[in-house]
């Protein structure tokens, strides 16, 4: 038996953060603050999203953590141990396997069902930010509505580029009311937002908790006449041939050699195991 | 048209020890439609200073100013305002715009607050400044850089762009020279055939009187005289 | 005639201290006001008040809004009155970088308040952008430059854009002229004459630059230690001061 509390966080502390994604969950899109706490891990590493997934957490519960879509990268592999110690969950990299997935910068390829949860770190919790520096300005901002400034952000990106560049953390408005931040996801992934599971947002220096409930509308800004386009780079996973995935783009060689690959590692696998082939996986079998 | 009865005007001056001095009182006055009265009297006698109270640039201390049926006495702001607009043109002896406006425009802004299309105002300003000999050269700069003359002339123009019911005029042909001091005095004849009431300052004996139908000394108006 | 905006016995006391007090006044429609007395006499403070970045302590402040009719502003809930001050209110700032973002391009800053109160056409938004640089003398090739590469002089001008896009109906100008070398300060007042002219707008001009008023404002309105101490039209005060401070004010001025 560990010597931690279930989960790492004290009772009364997780009880604190439930209220805030309670509240978050009444009101989607709505930034809750909360008493985010000192975590064993550096701010940027998700230390929000930790302290949602450990709130969440219940005996019971699979967790899968992964980081820009793949479960063995650094960080995703560090939190999941980090749970497997704390809180003595049973983990998994497979997307339907699990019951709460911690993401950062993406949303799984396979769609997600109505007893899943999934939490995000989110770095930087207020889309309106870049653009008003003032907390104080932006929070009355969100209070009356007042969204011009956010299409500002977009006008800009249009005058300099002649379409709307902005690629990752692309502002959504949730049911109409809040503009909300993604957190960095791809554009890509944007549309993918109304779904079945539960959407739990966690800023953990920023300190602050918000939430989208099943089904919730979330509409990705945009002009009549520049209007949102979830597009990703035109190719096919090299390894698995899927058209439908979000690519990385893989430096292969120093002489300008690369491939597209998906980015969700899960999803790439399985589609292997079923049998589908790439451009590299067809000539290595040949 | 014009008419005053029994206007004073006193000056306090609060920085000198509050003097007060008591310029005017009593002063009577009617205008008719299509007529031109000639305010004389020494210089310091105070024809500026009804000028400009029938203008409502001075305040006056007591009596009634109409202008048509303005008392300008008691009008607010911006019915004197409207009053100079529609009915009342000022032509004074000083110039005064805003720098780097162009002649043409200054010329045209009368008729501009009017709602006069911008077209139409200019074709005006055109006209009048071309009867006044002003070189055509010069409309598309500002007169703040103009000789006296061109000054005085411009302000002319600007004075009769619009046709008022009522002119006060202040000089209006010192500093020409013969051909324009004609135009001027015809452009006044013109005033009067349509029946504006004209108030004006005369220096130059000969046109007071062959535009004049009446003298009024001011001096009749200081208060020594009225006591 | 009703007046746009009817001010009746505003007040605010800093503590002790008076920023202004006892102030009435009506505003019709189209007239410019001035408001002019040394620094410390209260008149930012009274223009803040009624442009309620300043909460007045009494008083009301009565706009005729164009679904309401006259509305006291200062009893307004938040949303109403920051509504009303992006659409039919406008706010020239002395500087312009408190009233523009200096990091968004000319285009932006103008096409803020439209987008604001719901434009969603790109092109239809620039080209009224580009439509009003032009009104202010900026040419169209520097709609996508950041306001940090203008001169003062075209800052301002874009300030005033920015602010005039929606068509208010009342602008506050706070020293709109100063900081401006003389050159560029007559070019700015006679494009401020132009469009309070053919726009038909009404103005409230706070400035310690009696040449100002004269050139803009009809009426004034002279403040000393957060009171009015003389009103009248323009050229009246001006040249026949009645009250001992403005006599003072007048002569002071120094003649070129």
């Amino acid at each position: 038996m560990s010597d931690y509390n279930f989960a790492y966080l004290d009772e009364q502390t997780k009880r604190m953060i439930r209220r805030a994604i309670l509240k978050g969950l009444a009101i989607p899109g709505y930034q809750v603050p909360f008493a985010s706490r000192e975590m064993p891990m550096p701010y940027g590493w998700g230390t929000g999203g930790v302290q949602v997934s450990a709130a969440t957490l219940t005996p019971e519960d699979t967790l899968k953590v992964i980081d820009q879509g793949a479960d063995d990268t650094t960080n995703a592999v560090s939190i999941r141990k980090f749970f497997e110690k704390t809180a003595e969950v049973g983990t998994t990299t497979e997307t339907s396997a699990a019951t709460v997935i911690q993401t950062r910068h993406r949303i799984p390829e396979e769609d997600l069902s109505e007893d899943q949860i999934l939490v995000y770190q989110v770095p930087i919790p207020e889309p309106l930010r870049f653009l008003e520096p003032r907390e104080t300005e932006t929070r009355k901002m969100h209070a009356l509505e007042e969204y011009g400034l956010m299409h500002v952000k977009l006008y800009e990106d249009i005058a300099k580029h002649g379409h709307i560049a902005t690629s990752y953390a692309y502002p959504v408005k949730v049911e109409d009311r809040y503009v909300m931040d993604p957190s960095p996801i791809p554009k890509f992934d944007n549309p993918k937002m109304e779904m079945s599971a539960i959407q739990l947002f966690g800023a953990g220096r920023e300190q602050r908790i918000y939430a989208l409930p099943p089904y919730t509308k979330v509409v990705s800004l945009d002009f009549e006449d520049h209007p949102f386009d979830p597009s990703k780079a035109p190719h096919a996973c090299a390894l698995c041939g899927a058209e439908d995935s979000y690519l990385d783009e893989v430096i292969t060689d120093d002489k300008g050699g690369r491939m597209f690959v998906c980015s969700d590692t899960d999803y790439c696998e399985k589609r292997r195991a079923e049998g589908h082939t790439g451009d590299l996986t067809k000539e290595t079998a040949a | 048209m014009i008419e005053l009865s029994n206007v004073s005007k006193t000056f306090t001056l609060h920085n000198q020890g509050g003097a007060v001095l008591e310029v005017m009182r009593g002063a009577n006055l009617v205008v008719p439609k299509g007529e031109c009265v000639a305010l004389t009297g020494a210089s310091g006698a105070g024809k500026s200073t009804l000028m400009r109270i029938i203008y409502g640039n001075y305040l006056a201390a007591a009596g009634t100013v109409k202008v048509g049926d303005v008392d300008v006495t008691k009008a607010a702001p911006r019915e004197i305002l409207a009053l100079r607009r529609d009915t009342l043109g000022y032509v004074s002896q000083f110039l005064r715009v805003v720098p780097r406006v162009s002649t043409l425009d200054v010329v045209a802004e009368p008729l501009l607050s009017l709602g006069v299309a911008a077209d139409e105002a200019k074709d005006r300003a055109a006209a009048l400044l071309g009867k006044l000999n002003i070189p055509e050269a010069l409309w598309g700069l500002s007169p703040t850089t103009f000789s006296g003359g061109e000054q005085q002339r411009v302000n002319i123009a600007r004075g009769f762009a619009h046709e008022y019911p009522a002119l006060l005029l202040d000089e209006p042909t010192a500093s020409l020279d013969a051909t324009n001091r004609e135009v001027v005095l015809g452009l006044i004849e013109d005033a009067k055939a349509r029946g504006t009431s004209i108030v004006g300052i005369f220096h130059d004996e000969a046109a007071r009187a062959r535009v004049c139908d009446r003298e009024i000394d001011v001096t009749g108006f200081s208060p020594q005289a009225a006591a | 005639m009703t007046p746009l905006l009817s001010v009746k016995d505003v007040a605010k006391h800093y503590g002790n201290h008076i920023g202004c007090t006892d102030v009435s006044f009506d505003l019709y429609p189209g007239e410019v006001m001035g408001i002019v007395g040394e620094s410390g006499s209260g008149k930012s403070t009274l223009l803040n008040c009624l442009a309620g970045h300043l909460p007045s302590d009494k008083g009301e402040v009565i706009f005729d809004t164009r679904v309401d009719g006259p509305k006291d502003t200062l009893k307004m809930s938040e949303p109403e009155r920051r509504m009303l001050g992006r659409t039919d209110w406008a706010f020239v700032h002395q500087h312009a970088r408190d009233g523009l973002r200096m990091g968004v391009s000319a285009g932006g800053n103008v096409g803020e308040r439209l987008m604001a109160v719901g434009a969603r056409n790109y092109a239809d938004i620039r080209s009224e952008a580009v439509t009003w640089l032009d009104r202010v003398e900026i040419s169209e090739d520097r709609v996508d430059d950041r306001p940090t590469t203008f001169s003062g002089g075209m800052q301002q001008r874009l300030q005033i854009a920015r602010n005039l896009v929606t068509g208010p109906r009342l602008v506050f100008m706070d020293e709109p002229t100063g900081g401006l070398d003389v050159s560029v300060q007559a070019r700015l007042l006679d494009l401020l004459r132009g469009l309070v002219r053919d726009l038909g707008l009404s103005a409230i001009i706070v400035t310690h630059d009696l040449a100002v008023v004269r050139l803009l404002a009809d009426r004034l309105m002279v403040m000393k230690s957060g009171r009015v101490v003389e009103t009248g039209l323009t050229d009246q005060v001006l040249d026949d001061p009645q009250h001992s401070y403005t006599q003072l004010l007048v002569s002071s001025v120094l003649q070129v």
